[in-house]
């Protein structure tokens, strides 16, 4: 393709270079920049400069973080005997917007999945063990996905806590609030049998 | 249930085409290559959203044309149900029910069930372990959605397992917790898979033997059977066993994926010692019993097609077969000849009323 100008073409090759970004996505995306007041723009670039240099990785529990130590890690409020397992940032957005959740988290970054080169070592684990040898943790919450990756991740850790003495649970599983019965899919609705609960009153 | 209208247009070798059908059978003769197979892939596609011979979507398209249309009506009980299938070059293909266009393809399959004889079959005799592994798995993930899922859970496990032993070939480094985890996995969802295949087996072994005394009008005394190393050891001893040599070749060498069905007659391999005949009424016996079980399943008949019914059997298994499939445990039945004489001859022999489509 031949671009009018040079600095348009940097611009489309490196929008084009994101996942599930194309050529013509990129074009669009540089045409609406050049639209808009420079100011737009140069808002643009100065947020990702920041976001990329400034953002790390949470000493404690490996989340992203603007400080050395997170927002929920340094809360004295929270529950830090109980810690959350979770693969990455948008596991604990999500589970932070139930507002059910008082303890702590430990961000995995990652799942073991040997076809993509990723095993334990890669992921976070081992300050996991550390945690838990230092016996700062009461109960370990395992909130992975429900995939073959994500099982096998929660066995894993499952296989490396057990010789520690501290308790070792995993989110419930079955039918969404306001389901019916009818529409929910075989699978969950066997489990949820086959796991059913002791019937209680909630609100 | 019965198709009673089938409309094709620019698919495969077909221009346009529409014909009236009889609820119980229609004859489909014509020469070779005048698209007899294709009016019998046409109804699969309405069925399945794809061809039998799963061929790339776009293919189906007649030469130098940009798009196919197939339509069905479909009698069921009192009502009438409309299915179109389209597709477009270059475009996804659009499936509609009653002028109403699905989200997703398998909200379709198995609405409208159906079961396709082909000559092709014999993939099941002659190609590798997994056609046959394939055809049971297709039958019991039909009724059977925790079978489908420990299926999908156990391949998936397999592929990161064997990943797996090859990182630790390659990088000279063993950590056991790490292969246990996987192993474990496929115990579990294995164990699920063998005990299922167990059981529809035996009901299964039966159903196959019976049809074929049926259409032979003798047993020939051919025998199947399930063959699994598990039927030795048990998923644990299995896997533990097989460590060191999994762990040196790199793969996974135990458990249900290994798994065969065995086609024996008289003691011996069906694949060297039968007739082309015998191979021919035990693969029709096969499919004849995957069709009675898809009926229980599916609490009415499905629709039959019948590919080539000479191909390879003598007058008096294809009246045998012909007599069966026409019975009141069959539907509505589609067959494709080449030669119309000796067909017509013995349905006429038998007064039997059918519809008679010539290409």
């Amino acid at each position: 393709m031949h671009y009018p100008s040079r600095l348009m073409e940097q611009v489309v090759e490196e929008l084009s270079k994101l996942p599930t970004i194309g050529k013509r996505t990129a074009m669009r995306l540089s045409l609406h920049l050049l639209k808009q007041q420079p100011e737009q723009a140069i808002a643009l670039s100065h947020a990702i400069e920041q976001f990329r240099t400034g953002t790390q990785y949470c000493e404690q529990c490996h989340n992203i973080s603007d400080t050395a130590v997170c927002n929920i890690c340094a809360n004295t409020m929270r529950d830090h005997s109980l810690l959350c397992v979770v693969e990455d940032v948008r596991d604990v957005m999500a589970i932070e917007n139930t507002a059910q959740y008082k303890g702590v988290y430990h961000v995995l970054n990652g799942l073991v999945s040997p076809m993509d080169g990723i095993g334990p070592d890669d992921l976070t684990i081992n300050s996991l063990l550390q945690k838990v040898q230092n016996n700062q943790v009461a109960e370990v919450i395992l909130a992975l996905n429900t995939t073959v990756e994500g099982e096998t991740t929660s066995f894993y850790v499952f296989k490396r806590l057990q010789h520690f003495n501290v308790k070792v649970t995993t989110i419930a599983r079955g039918i969404a609030h306001n389901d019916a019965l009818e529409y929910t899919d075989e699978l969950t609705l066997g489990k949820s049998i086959a796991n059913r609960i002791n019937y209680e009153y909630v609100r | 249930m019965y198709l009673s209208k089938l409309s094709i247009l620019q698919f495969k070798n077909h221009a346009e085409q529409n014909f009236e059908l009889h609820p119980k059978l229609n004859i489909i003769t014509g020469l070779n290559g005048s698209g007899k197979t294709n009016i019998l892939d046409a109804i699969y596609y309405l069925s399945f959203c794809k061809s039998y011979f799963n061929t790339a979507d776009a293919l189906n398209i007649k030469r130098d044309n940009d798009f196919f249309v197939l339509q069905g009506n479909y009698h069921i009980g009192e009502g009438v149900e409309n299915v179109l299938c389209s597709l477009k070059r270059n475009q996804k293909k659009t499936i509609k029910r009653n002028q109403k266009e699905y989200e997703r393809l398998t909200e379709h399959i198995g609405l409208f069930p159906l079961v396709m004889v082909s000559p092709n079959d014999i993939v099941l005799l002659y190609e590798g372990s997994e056609e046959r592994r394939k055809f049971i798995d297709s039958i019991l993930s039909q009724y059977d959605k925790n079978y489908l899922h420990n299926l999908l859970q156990y391949n998936k496990t397999l592929q990161q397992r064997n990943a797996l032993l090859k990182f630790f070939i390659e990088n000279n480094r063993f950590d056991a917790i790490s292969l246990e985890v996987w192993t474990e996995t496929l115990i579990k969802c294995g164990n699920y898979i063998y005990t299922a295949r167990v059981q529809f087996m035996n009901v299964f072994q039966d159903l196959v033997l019976g049809t074929y005394s049926q259409i032979a009008n003798q047993n020939d005394n051919v025998t199947i059977y399930y063959e699994s190393q598990l039927a030795t050891y048990t998923y644990a001893q299995g896997m533990a066993n097989s460590l060191q040599r999994d762990r040196s070749t790199g793969l996974t060498t135990f458990g249900i994926h290994k798994d065969d069905l065995i086609f024996k007659i008289d003691e011996q391999p069906l694949k060297k010692m039968a007739s082309q005949g015998q191979q021919k009424t035990f693969l029709l016996a096969l499919r004849l019993a995957q069709y009675s079980l898809l009926r229980k399943h599916c609490g009415r008949p499905p629709l039959l097609l019948l590919d080539d019914i000479y191909d390879k059997l003598d007058t008096l298994r294809v009246a045998n077969l012909l007599q069966h499939v026409l019975g009141d445990a069959f539907g509505q039945v589609f067959i494709t000849h080449t030669n119309n004489s000796m067909l017509i001859t013995t349905l006429q022999q038998q007064a039997i009323e059918y519809n008679h489509i010539t290409l």
